[in-house]
């Protein structure tokens, strides 16, 4: 993870993360990319429970693209507040959206095309003088359209199920906008439960949402997205998502959760260590519901 | 039959024993879905009404969620959120997030729930900032709110009743309601704290009051023009088998929980 952190987010990047919503969020890249002190990373994401939060309080993030930043079952983002509202520890540019307007950006930029239409937002303020919302005549003759202009992240983050060492990966699940976001990226960072041979994926092509040549780096990571869900892995460990919440209700709290909980640990190994086995047992899932299988004979 | 004054009634107190609040309002959400439709479902109070309205009079309704879940039962276990495991297990498919927006934008949706912080008389709703300078205070934003409110076939917002969330103007249109040129939809039903309302591009009116409010503290609470009917319905009370459902469904009070608990 430290190598892949290193080598593919740079200061200024524009990172994609957290796009499957509320499971599969890359919180140990996240840690990561804290502990490496980048700084003035632009955010993107449909929603981000609480991972956003924790960055711009580290001081890593300069701007946001988003449609909202905050925690999802406690309600506001305290450090994102706080950088808006106040600029501590640094103001952030806040370019707001829709959930779909951020989709369908990011999926432009997967399509190769410079925009797509859509019907959402009339009305309302966010596409008020928006960089990348305008309003457009329909060229076939139907009422106008607005346009959201194509969204090209540096870097996606993403942890799946599995994948094999060539970075051809297997999710299931919701996937929110994880597709769209790996299809657009420059580069694609896969962080997985588990890497596995070339012959797991070969048998079930259809699950491989993400083929290996998109990706440039593959982390093996357990874990990973703890205290997010990951299908068939991990259960969601809702008590963090609150603690960190009533914690970073003031910078002192903030900086607290941040020394325990990322700056004084090396990795996520050491991070499950400091769970205690009980609590990272508790959330294994270990029952199995299996999918049928499919047939792929020729 | 008017609830204007008088003290608070008690029928209810014979067939359910107590119940919140919110319980009632989750209770006031399932009655707005329809069987059939096509729900964009949303978490907190709309979920429970969802699975509800499910177990109810609306078997065969289809929920939609943003992250791309498509559901026509309720989730095995309790949720806080809707990527959580038991969402995932037994869903009718897992798409992504544009999917399920572009059934949105299809008009394939009949009806979806959207809350926010501040509301205005034609129905906008603010989940992005308040006020400025000092008194700044920024929200967490969209979301898939403003989707939900411009692209469904009608929406059912959900509200605290508080003056300084009942607005002349809302500060920042974040979900869009009544507005000339509008091609689809609009906020049709307003459940709140203390009853719900009925919305047109003419305005707001009440429909009913829950137990035991009067219509003055819903005038106090509302800062634009309220149309009263000549009589004004109460809010049925959750039934017994309403209220042992949503129990069953939010076992803690999670979501439904609430410091103004009737005895």
């Amino acid at each position: 993870m430290r190598e892949a952190i290193a080598q593919h987010v740079h200061d200024g990047d524009s990172i994609a993360l957290g796009l499957a919503l509320e499971s599969g969020i890359p919180f140990a890249a996240v840690h990561e990319i804290i502990r490496q002190q980048r700084r003035n990373l632009t955010m993107i994401g449909p929603i981000s429970d609480m991972a956003f939060d924790q960055l711009i309080g580290s001081g890593a993030v300069g701007g946001i693209i988003a449609a909202w930043v905050g925690n999802v079952a406690a309600g506001s983002g305290y450090a994102f507040r706080r950088a808006y509202e106040l600029g501590i520890p640094n103001p952030i540019r806040m370019e707001d959206h829709s959930n779909f307007t951020v989709g369908l950006a990011l999926k432009a930029a997967a399509m190769g095309v410079p925009f797509l239409p859509t019907m959402t937002g009339f009305g309302g303020d966010i596409i008020r003088d928006h960089p990348r919302i305008r309003p457009l005549d329909d060229p076939f003759d139907g009422p106008p359209v607005l346009a959201v202009r194509a969204l090209t992240p540096d870097v996606t983050i993403v942890h799946v199920q599995r994948a094999d060492a060539q970075g051809n990966a297997h999710l299931w699940g919701n996937f929110g906008l994880t597709i769209e976001a790996a299809y657009a990226a420059r580069r694609t960072i896969i962080t997985c439960e588990e890497i596995v041979s070339e012959d797991v994926i070969r048998s079930d092509p259809n699950r491989t949402a993400i083929p290996g040549f998109l990706v440039s780096a593959v982390v093996e990571e357990p874990g990973g997205a703890l205290p997010s869900s990951v299908q068939g892995y991990w259960r969601r460990d809702h008590e963090p998502f609150l603690s960190y919440h009533r914690q970073s209700r003031t910078v002192e709290g903030y900086q607290q959760w941040l020394r325990e909980w990322v700056l004084e640990i090396p990795n996520r190994a050491a991070y499950l260590r400091q769970m205690g086995d009980a609590s990272v047992e508790r959330l294994r899932v270990r029952e199995q519901r299996l999918a049928a299988p499919a047939n792929f004979a020729p | 039959m008017s609830q204007a004054s008088g003290p608070p009634p008690s029928p209810q107190e014979a067939d359910t024993g107590s119940y919140t609040r919110r319980e009632l309002m989750v209770a006031a959400a399932a009655r707005e879905i329809r069987d059939r439709e096509v729900v964009f479902v949303g978490m907190r109070l709309p979920l429970l009404g969802f699975a509800l309205a499910k177990a109810t009079h609306a078997p065969e309704a289809v929920g939609l969620f943003e992250n791309g879940v498509i559901r026509d039962q309720p989730a095995e276990a309790f949720i806080y959120t809707m990527g959580d495991p038991p969402n995932i297990a037994g869903a009718v498919a897992c798409l992504g997030l544009n999917d399920v927006m572009s059934l949105l934008q299809q008009g394939r949706v009949s009806m979806g729930f959207i809350g926010g912080a501040e509301i205005d008389q034609q129905g906008n709703l603010n989940t992005t900032r308040t006020g400025s300078g000092a008194s700044l205070v920024r929200l967490p934003g969209s979301g898939g709110g403003g989707d939900i409110a411009s692209l469904a076939n009608r929406t059912v917002l959900i509200m605290e009743h508080e003056p300084r969330r009942f607005r002349p103007h809302v500060a920042y249109i974040t979900s869009p309601g009544y507005f000339a040129g509008r091609r689809r939809g609009g906020p049709s039903t307003l459940i709140t704290t203390l009853g719900v309302f009925d919305l047109t591009p003419a305005g707001v009116s009440v429909r009913s009051l829950h137990p035991g409010v009067s219509i003055d503290q819903v005038r106090e609470a509302t800062g634009f023009p309220l149309r009263v009917p000549a009589s004004v319905q109460q809010t049925p009370p959750p039934t017994s088998d309403e209220l042992a459902y949503i129990r069953k469904a939010d076992p803690e009070g999670f979501w439904t929980g609430d410091t103004m608990k009737r005895r």
